[in-house]
C-alpha cells in the first residue's frame, strides 16, 4: 500500500501548519503500518496534533459529521453508519476503534477530502470532540458500568453529556429510548430521533438520575415514579431481524454479524444515515457487507476448529455475547490490564448460566477470578494455560471464543500469526 | 427467624451495587448450600421495607445513591433492629462508610446509621487498586486481599476494632483497613470481597448460624485466586 504524502485536495484550504501536520500524520501512520508496530490509527494523529493542536478542527471543517458514542456497540454502529452513508458519497471513519482525538485526527488525515465522516467517540471525550468537529448528528447508544477503576461512574457520565447537549442545541441527536441514562443525557433537547433496540442489561438504570425515584418498568416501557423521566416514543424500532422505519416500513436485514444487538445497531445506523438523506431501502443492504469489525465476529479455521471471536468488555456486552454465541464448546479469556481495567469485580455482575451444559474452557491472566465466579454460578469448566491448548482441548467443529479487550487482542494476534 | 433457612438480605441492589456486589450474596448462599444449610436470598429495593434476616449485605455505590440509601435506612430502622438482635451485617465500600456516624457525599457531610463507631471524610486522593493486610488476630482469618476504589478516609472510634492492618493500598487511612464490632463488619475491599476471602465468608456464616465448625469445602479455585493475588501484591 502506498501512502499519498502530498497534501490531498481537501487539504488545500487548510492553514499551512495544518497542512504540514496532516502530512506528518499520514507519514507516521504509514510508517507504523509498514513497520508492523500498529495499524497507524493513533500515532499519526499524535504527531500531527503536536504540530497543530487544532488539527482535528481543521480536518473536520467542511465535512458533514456524525459522532457515535456510548458504552457498547460504538465500533460496530460506526461501521454500519459509514456503510449506509456510503450511499451518498465518500465517508471518512475511524474503523479500527481508535476513538479518542488522536484516532479521529489520523482517520480524517488519512481519508483526505471527503464530504462525510462518521467517528466513534469514547464517552469521556465526547464534549471535546463535539467542540472540535461541530457534528450534525450525535448518536447516543447506551450507558452502563464499564471499568469503574478508571471510567466515570454512570450517573456522572450521563450528567456530563446532558451538560454538553444543553450547550449545543444545534446538534441533532439519535438516541436510545430504552436506556433511561441516555434519555436523561439527551436532556431537554427537542431535536431527537429516538430508537428502540432493546436493552438486556438494566442494572444501571434502577434509579432516576433526575429525581432519585425508582424507575418502574412494564415490558419495554419505563417511567420514574415522579414522572420526571418517561420513555420517549421511539420512531425507529426492531422486530426480529428487521428494522422498522418512522413510516412503519419494514427493512429485512441480511446481516453477517450475529445477535439481536446488531439488529439494534443497524436501526441506529439507518436512523443516523436517514438524517443525512439516505433512504433506508438503499442503506439496509449495505449493512450486509460488514463481515467483521476490527476482528470482532471474525471466523477463523484452525486444526479443524471453526473459531469465532466475540469481544465482551463489561456486564452488558457479556449478555449480548451469550445471545450471539451458539450452543458449542466455548473458551472464555479474561485479562485485567490497563485497557481492561485492573478490577475483575464485574465478573459477578455477569450471569454465566447460559453456558451450563456446554464444554467451557477458561484462560487468561485472571482466569482464577473467573474460575471462582463459574464455580459459584454452577458452570463446569476446565482451565487451560494457553490459547493453543484450548484449541487442542476442544473437539473439531465450532469453538466460540469470548474474551475481554486485551485477551481478545492477544488471541487475535496469535491467530494472525498462524492463519 | 421467619424460616428455618438462612435468610440473606441484599440491601438496595438498585442503589448499592456498583461492581459485582451481588457476588457476596451468591458466595454466601453457595457456601451455605454446599454444606447442606438451606439459604434464601432476598434483594430488597429502596422502595421496600427491610425484612427480618440473618445476614445483611450492603455494597458500593455512587455518592448520590449512598446518601439516598442512608436516608432510607435511617427512616426504615430495619437494619438498626437487625443489629440489636445480633444479625450479621457485612458492608463494603460506600455501604461500609454509611455504617458510621457520618460520611461525605457530593461534598456534603451526611448522617450515617451509627451502627459502627467510626466516621468518614474525604482523602487527599482517590484510593484505587489492590488492598490487603493481616487480619485482626481475634478473628483468626488468613491475609485479607481485595480491590478498593474510594475517595473517603475512615476514622475508627474506640467501639470498633480494625479488620486488618494495611500492607498494600490505603484502606481506612493507609494504616488500618475496615472495622468490626460484634457481628457487624465493614471493609473497603469492594464488590465480591468474599471471592478472594472465603474464610471471611465462613466467619459470617458461623456468626449467623452459631455453628462453630462448618464442614470444609473444596477451596481449589479460591486458593489459586488468593495465591495469585497475594503473590502479585507481594503479600504471599
Amino acid at each position: 500500500m502506498t501512502e499519498n504524502l502530498e497534501p490531498v485536495a481537501g487539504d488545500k484550504k487548510l492553514p499551512l501548519r495544518a497542512t504540514l501536520a496532516a502530512s506528518v500524520s499520514r507519514t507516521a501512520a504509514a510508517l507504523s503500518r509498514a513497520t508492523g508496530r500498529g495499524d497507524g490509527s493513533v500515532i499519526g494523529g499524535k504527531l500531527g496534533m503536536m504540530i497543530d493542536p487544532d488539527l482535528l478542527a481543521h480536518l473536520a471543517a467542511g465535512r458533514q459529521i456524525a459522532l457515535v458514542s456510548g458504552t457498547n456497540g460504538k465500533t460496530t454502529t460506526t461501521r454500519f453508519t459509514a456503510a449506509a452513508l456510503g450511499v451518498l458519497g465518500e465517508v471518512a471513519t475511524n474503523s479500527f476503534g481508535a476513538n479518542m482525538p488522536t484516532g479521529h485526527t489520523s482517520a480524517l488525515a488519512r481519508a483526505g477530502s471527503t464530504p462525510f465522516a462518521v467517528l466513534e467517540v469514547d464517552e469521556h471525550w465526547l464534549p471535546k470532540v463535539i467542540n472540535a468537529t461541530s457534528p450534525l448528528v450525535v448518536a447516543l447508544l447506551n450507558l452502563s458500568r464499564d471499568q469503574l477503576d478508571r471510567a466515570r461512574e454512570v450517573a456522572m457520565m450521563a450528567q456530563l453529556w446532558r451538560d454538553t447537549f444543553e450547550q449545543h442545541p444545534e446538534i441533532h441527536l439519535v438516541a436510545n429510548a430504552d436506556d433511561p441514562m441516555v434519555v436523561y443525557a439527551a436532556g431537554k433537547a427537542t431535536d431527537v430521533t429516538w430508537f428502540s433496540a432493546g436493552q438486556r442489561w438494566r442494572e444501571d438504570a434502577h434509579v432516576c438520575p433526575a429525581c432519585n425515584s425508582h424507575i418502574e418498568r412494564q415490558g419495554d416501557d419505563w417511567r420514574c415514579q415522579n414522572g420526571d423521566l418517561v420513555r420517549p416514543r421511539p420512531q425507529w424500532t426492531i422486530d426480529g431481524s428487521a428494522v422498522i422505519d418512522p413510516t412503519g416500513k419494514r427493512h429485512e436485514l441480511k446481516l453477517q454479524l450475529p445477535g439481536q444487538v446488531n439488529v439494534g445497531n443497524s436501526a441506529t445506523a439507518l436512523a443516523v444515515a436517514y438524517f443525512f438523506g439516505v433512504d433506508p431501502t438503499e442503506g439496509a443492504p449495505k449493512l450486509a457487507d460488514v463481515a467483521s469489525v476490527a476482528g470482532r465476529y471474525a471466523q477463523v479455521e484452525r486444526k479443524g476448529r471453526q473459531i469465532r471471536l466475540l469481544l465482551a468488555k463489561n456486564p452488558a456486552s457479556w449478555l449480548e455475547a451469550f445471545d450471539m454465541a451458539q450452543d458449542a464448546p466455548t473458551l472464555l479469556a479474561i485479562n485485567a490490564r490497563d485497557p481492561d481495567g485492573y478490577d475483575t469485580s464485574w465478573l459477578f455482575d455477569v450471569d454465566f448460566s447460559p453456558l451450563r451444559g456446554r464444554q467451557v474452557l477458561i484462560t487468561g491472566e485472571r482466569a482464577y477470578d473467573l474460575a471462582v465466579r463459574l464455580q459459584v454460578n454452577g458452570v463446569e469448566f476446565a482451565h487451560v494455560t494457553t490459547f493453543a491448548k484450548a484449541i487442542d482441548s476442544a473437539p473439531p467443529g465450532r469453538l466460540e471464543v469470548i474474551a475481554n479487550y486485551s485477551a481478545f487482542q492477544d488471541i487475535r494476534a496469535e491467530l494472525d500469526r498462524v492463519v | 427467624m421467619s424460616s428455618s433457612a438462612l435468610q440473606i438480605v441484599w440491601v438496595y441492589p438498585d442503589l448499592l451495587s456498583t461492581y459485582g456486589d451481588r457476588g457476596n450474596m451468591l458466595i454466601l448462599a453457595h457456601r451455605a448450600r454446599s454444606r447442606g444449610i438451606p439459604a434464601d436470598t432476598h434483594e430488597v429495593f429502596l422502595n421496600e421495607a427491610l425484612p427480618a434476616g440473618d445476614i445483611y449485605l450492603l455494597g458500593g455505590g455512587e455518592d448520590g445513591a449512598q446518601a439516598l440509601a442512608a436516608q432510607r435506612l435511617l427512616a426504615d430502622r430495619g437494619l438498626h433492629r437487625a443489629v440489636d438482635r445480633r444479625a450479621v451485617v457485612f458492608a463494603v465500600c460506600a455501604g461500609y462508610q454509611l455504617m458510621g456516624s457520618s460520611f461525605f457525599a457530593k461534598g456534603a457531610k451526611c448522617e450515617g446509621l451509627g451502627l459502627l463507631d467510626l466516621y468518614s471524610d474525604r482523602g487527599p486522593h482517590r484510593a484505587v487498586g489492590e488492598v490487603g493486610g493481616e487480619v485482626d488476630p481475634k478473628l483468626g482469618l488468613p491475609t485479607l486481599t481485595g480491590f478498593e476504589n474510594h475517595g473517603g478516609r475512615t476514622h475508627l472510634g474506640r467501639g470498633v476494632r480494625p479488620l486488618a492492618s494495611v500492607k498494600v493500598g490505603i484502606g481506612n487511612d493507609g494504616k488500618t483497613e475496615g472495622a468490626w464490632n460484634g457481628t457487624v463488619l465493614g471493609t473497603y475491599c469492594h464488590g465480591p470481597a468474599l471471592s478472594r476471602n472465603p474464610a471471611l465468608a465462613d466467619l459470617l456464616l458461623r456468626w449467623a448460624t452459631g455453628e462453630d465448625n462448618l464442614p470444609a469445602l473444596d477451596e481449589t479455585w479460591h486458593n489459586r485466586l488468593r495465591n495469585e493475588r497475594l503473590t502479585f501484591t507481594g503479600m504471599a
